[in-house]
């Protein structure tokens, strides 16, 4: 498995966010995404899901364009964005099914349940999405991690609107991924405590790539 | 690949079933527009009748655009239109999915609402069911038409009117060939063979070309 980004230039309006961005990412290793307010970390993470379209160089995933796999590079593939993707009107186990389901992860409603249980959000099942609160709603987003299949996930601000107990569950999560084999690209200013892999640290503002290795160098 | 419209399909209608308020205000909306025109016209018999076919299209037009807003607006606001474009399926399967839902909707109540119309304006039998066929097939051309207009207009400021003004030209052949097969089967000895026809290129045109372009251009919009 292999993530690769060739002199990546993205603009927005007449300003350059960033150009001749290069990186790749590899099996059991965990990018943080690094910058200022709006140096371009989100379309950065739009692009290499193939939402957005760079203006010069390309994304290969095991060495072939994204654009071309499509399909089968989406099915590695688990985005969070700022958004939840959460609907009022449905339950919160319905929320969930949908999003599973649509991800072509084929899953029970059981572990579904267990997802919810873990996630923190035991009993609530039932409950209309409408009446969660912001932090919940992000759980209930987040409870998709525990059941996705998919090798490669890139998450944009997962902490945002979590308390301390559901941070300390979510780096666990990415740190689990991370050390079983997946792949991991986040922005965030929270640290993730990893006991075995590789964590890169890319910082948009100057284009620079800084490698660490193992727990908190 | 049809694992993913049922989904949709299902998700969608759960939803609306959820809102019932905005199924039936598309329906009392038509039934409106259709009721205002012996009003403002008068209720000559062979006025009403002259004017059936003409008016029962222009109210499915208008009804069918007041719901367009909405096909994708709220997928978009809450990030299911990301989840959705980046789902491992075909965009436009789902897109298709959302396309029939929207027709089940609102293009689906008005077929069968429509004989309650040729009774308010007088019209023969014959020609309801008629109207009813031609709605049947014509209906869903709208909303495959909106729902491209609706792709392209969505999160730009004022796209409700914006997405009228932009598919209501392109439902002119429709309806032109809708409210002409009415008109036909009130007289006598004229086939309405050719309009059938035509109405059904168009609806296997839009079913082929309208998801693919809808698709493009959402993944447009979630640039």
């Amino acid at each position: 498995m292999k993530l690769e980004a060739k002199n990546l230039q993205c603009t927005r309006g007449d300003r350059e966010l960033f150009s001749d961005l290069s990186f790749s990412l590899e099996k059991s290793q965990l990018m943080m995404l690094e910058g200022q307010n709006g140096s371009g970390k989100t379309t950065l993470l739009r692009a290499l899901c193939g939402l957005y379209e760079p203006d010069e160089g390309e994304i290969l995933w095991q060495g072939k364009s994204i654009k071309k796999l499509d399909e089968a590079y989406r099915r590695e593939l688990f985005y969070l964005g700022h958004l939840n993707a959460i609907k009022p009107d449905l339950t919160v186990l319905e929320n969930l099914r949908f999003n599973t389901l649509l991800a072509g992860d084929s899953v029970t409603d059981e572990a579904l349940m267990q997802a919810l249980g873990t996630i923190g959000l035991f009993a609530f099942e039932d409950f209309p999405a409408s009446q969660l609160s912001q932090g919940q709603k992000r759980r209930v987003s987040l409870a998709r991690l525990l059941v996705s299949k998919a090798n490669l996930w890139i998450l944009d601000e997962p902490f945002v609107a979590l308390d301390i107990a559901a941070v300390e569950l979510l780096q666990s999560i990415i740190a689990k991924h991370v050390e079983e084999g997946g792949m991991v690209i986040l922005t965030t200013h929270q640290e993730v405590p990893l006991t075995r892999g590789k964590i890169k640290r890319l910082s948009l503002s100057g284009g620079s790539i800084k490698e660490q290795v193992g727990v908190n160098a | 690949m049809l694992s993913a419209f049922w989904l949709v399909l299902k998700r969608d209608l759960l939803l609306a079933l959820r809102r019932r308020s905005e199924i039936f205000t598309v329906l009392f909306f038509f039934l409106v527009v259709i009721s205002l025109f012996p009003l403002g016209v008068g209720t000559e018999d062979k006025t009403l009748k002259q004017i059936a076919p003409g008016v029962v299209w222009i109210a499915a037009l208008l009804a069918s655009t007041l719901a367009l807003e909405r096909l994708f607006s709220s997928d978009y606001v809450d990030g299911t239109l990301e989840q959705l474009a980046l789902a491992p399926q075909s965009m436009s399967v789902m897109v298709l999915a959302k396309m029939v839902a929207h027709w089940l909707l609102t293009g689906l109540p008005l077929v069968l609402i429509s004989p309650l119309v040729g009774l308010f304006y007088h019209l023969p039998s014959h020609s309801i069911g008629v109207m009813m066929m031609v709605l049947l097939i014509g209906t869903p051309i709208l909303s495959m038409i909106g729902a491209i207009g609706a792709a392209l207009t969505l999160g730009l400021r004022g796209g409700g009117v914006l997405v009228s003004l932009l598919v209501l030209p392109f439902y002119l052949p429709v309806m032109v060939y809708g409210s002409g097969a009415i008109a036909t089967s009130m007289q006598q000895g004229l086939s309405l063979q050719p309009y059938f026809m035509v109405l059904g290129a168009f609806a296997l045109l839009a079913i082929v070309f309208s998801p693919l372009a809808t698709a493009a251009a959402l993944r447009i919009s979630l640039e």
